[in-house]
């Protein structure tokens, strides 16, 4: 039953009474262990707190009461803290971990009634696009070829958040999206994901990749329940200096706006080469969809497109090989023992840390260091500003942006592994939007010659998150995508 | 740029890697050598982009830092900061020893 329900259909059961929340988390719990084997779209399972967050939501609701998420069973990505619950970025580094102080962000939902049902699965660090590099093994997409049963990975480096939902096991879920770890997993799952614009939501608990690009977000499988997740989400918090202090709107009011007089640029420099055809026409298809329902299309350039990923592959570790100088083996997380305080940081450190960790540590150490911090660094952040200035120009233009979410369609484990260059053009498409901090929604709107799901990509001005909802919701509508994972839970499973 | 990173040799590997506080085995020397030289030339295209006048970019966020009051929010913490501690004597973090 637990695909029958969004997000905000559970919800009104809930407030009627149709149902108890600890019948609807027991139905997501049942749904992760008959799925968890095939997927292994979790870390951790919190079946009991699960269980007793439930019931006090069943108690709220009987006096009457209750938040936005209360009794919604939804599901944490493992890089968000969560207090006395283990929390591993999946990190051999941090598999001891058990934090002793909430994520500002988990701590909001729990405020508005949310069940935690765990934490789910991530590439290291969040530093992937396939959930593959994780200590603690490969995700699996619930989705497979028509015809075939090639293991497929569901995109990273939110990987399991978005495995999660889309086969059936939460409601919702969290994600951070550094490059596009939200929106690239949500389009190779065929769900919904949304990054937020940078300081929409606190960072303060989240550990930390790249500071400066890093941003929390929801998954669901409708727009409108992100907005809702985001709407609890979102918000100033003082112990994040670059959260900002102004309302969250009601994204989910947003949701009904429609596009009508609304100009939507179609930014010429997302057309690549090598497209496969199957992209492009979906493409021209939800430009088509959204003339139809009263926007005005119009052609733009972001002609520093092309720089996007080559910028992001300097500031990204640059600021991940400073966050990741804490894991030092003495005061939280895996120790080496060595004879020496030297030998202890490097033994415990090559022990800890995955071989994708390693690569990004060591080229930001290297684009940082003495004599080179001025070709690589100071370079990329004068490239940066270019990038942010192509999405300013255009914003005087047009209301949003449409793209595609991603190059392809999710791809087979083991694809893509040997040259790490492959791998990072999975997020051409999402990584200028992560440069400039500017808000991006990937939803659902066809399926590839195999069966499998693709997804549109919907790119806002700062804290417009607003229009980004409304400009997705009327591309939801237009798709009608009806798909289904191969496996899923289903009633009789 | 280009010379910069034709200049990733095998010590150059070994210095990098000292700098982060990673030790590496041997056999993987060669291994990160390509795979760093692989990612540092993909990288020097940015080289075609003319970035005169341009002033780096730190940061997109907008929020402004505020001020606040002049006091302690939080403290007598030492047991929850040293739960996830590896080793501890009492209330401090333990080390091999550094001084002789």
């Amino acid at each position: 039953m637990t695909l029958e329900f969004t997000l905000a259909t559970a919800r009104d059961a809930l407030r009627a009474r149709r149902i108890s929340a600890r019948e609807l988390t027991e139905a997501h719990l049942a749904a992760i262990d008959a799925l968890e084997p095939e997927l292994h779209a979790f870390i951790t399972v919190t079946p009991e707190q699960a269980l007793a967050q439930a019931d006090a939501a069943d108690a709220a609701l009987g006096r009457g009461e209750g938040g936005p998420l209360t009794g919604l069973p939804v599901a944490i990505k493992d890089l968000f803290c969560t207090k006395g619950v283990r929390t591993t970025a999946a990190s051999r580094i941090l598999e001891p971990f058990v934090p002793p102080y909430e994520s500002t962000v988990t701590a909001n939902m729990l405020r508005d009634g949310a069940v935690f049902l765990g934490k789910t699965n991530l590439d290291e660090f969040a530093m992937g696009s396939s959930t593959t590099t994780s200590a603690f093994g490969a995700t699996i997409n619930p989705w497979q070829r028509r015809g075939a049963n090639t293991q497929l990975v569901p995109g990273g480096s939110s990987g399991g958040s978005a495995a999660a939902v889309a086969a059936g096991m939460a409601l919702a879920s969290t994600g951070t999206d550094t490059g596009g770890s939200i929106r690239q997993p949500a389009s190779f799952c065929g769900i919904v994901g949304m990054k937020p614009t940078y300081g929409r939501c606190s960072r303060f608990g989240v550990v930390a990749f790249a500071s400066s690009l890093d941003q929390p977000g929801p998954f669901a499988r409708t727009v409108e329940d992100t907005a809702i997740l985001l709407g609890s989400m979102a918000g100033h918090d003082p112990k994040d200096s670059t959260s900002v202090n102004r309302p969250v709107p009601d994204y989910a009011a947003a949701c009904r706006r429609g596009v009508r007089g609304l100009r939507i640029g179609i930014p010429r420099e997302y057309h690549s080469d090598g497209m496969p055809a199957e992209i492009e026409a979906l493409w021209t298809q939800g430009i088509a969809w959204l003339r139809e329902a009263g926007a005005e299309i119009v052609d733009v350039s972001l002609p520093h497109t092309k720089y996007g990923l080559a910028t992001y592959y300097i500031v990204a570790p640059a600021e991940a090989s400073s966050n990741l100088a804490r894991y030092d083996g003495v005061r939280f997380g895996l120790r080496v023992p060595a004879n020496d305080l030297t030998d202890l940081y490097e033994e415990t450190r090559a022990a800890g840390f995955g071989a994708e960790v390693r690569r990004r540590i060591l080229i930001g150490t290297y684009v940082l260091s003495a004599g080179y911090y001025d070709a690589y660094y100071l370079k990329a952040q004068k490239v940066r500003a270019l990038i942010l200035r192509d999405f300013t120009d255009a914003f005087e233009r047009v209301d949003a942006l449409l793209t595609p979410t991603a190059p392809s369609a999710a791809f087979a484990l083991g694809e893509k592994n040997d040259d790490p260059v492959q791998m990072y053009l999975n997020d051409v498409f999402t990584v200028p939007a992560s440069i400039a901090g500017v808000p991006g929604i990937s939803v659902p709107a066809g399926v590839d010659g195999d069966g499998l799901p693709l997804g549109l990509q919907v790119i806002g001005r700062h804290f417009d998150e607003e229009t980004v909802f409304a400009v997705g919701s009327v591309l939801e509508q237009a798709a009608e995508f009806s798909a289904k994972p191969a496996i899923r839970m289903e009633a009789g499973r | 740029m280009s010379s910069a990173s034709a200049a990733l040799d095998p010590a150059a590997v070994r210095r990098i890697a000292r700098l982060a506080r990673i030790r590496l085995a041997d056999e993987d020397v060669a291994q990160l050598q390509s795979e760093l030289g692989a990612i540092l030339g993909w990288i020097e295209q940015l080289n075609e982009v003319d970035v005169s006048g341009v002033d780096p970019l730190a940061s997109v966020g907008s929020a402004t830092l505020t001020m606040r009051e002049d006091v302690v929010t939080d403290g007598d913490q030492t047991e929850a900061v040293l739960a996830n501690a590896p080793a501890h004597s009492g209330p401090f973090y333990t080390v091999p020893k550094v001084v002789e």
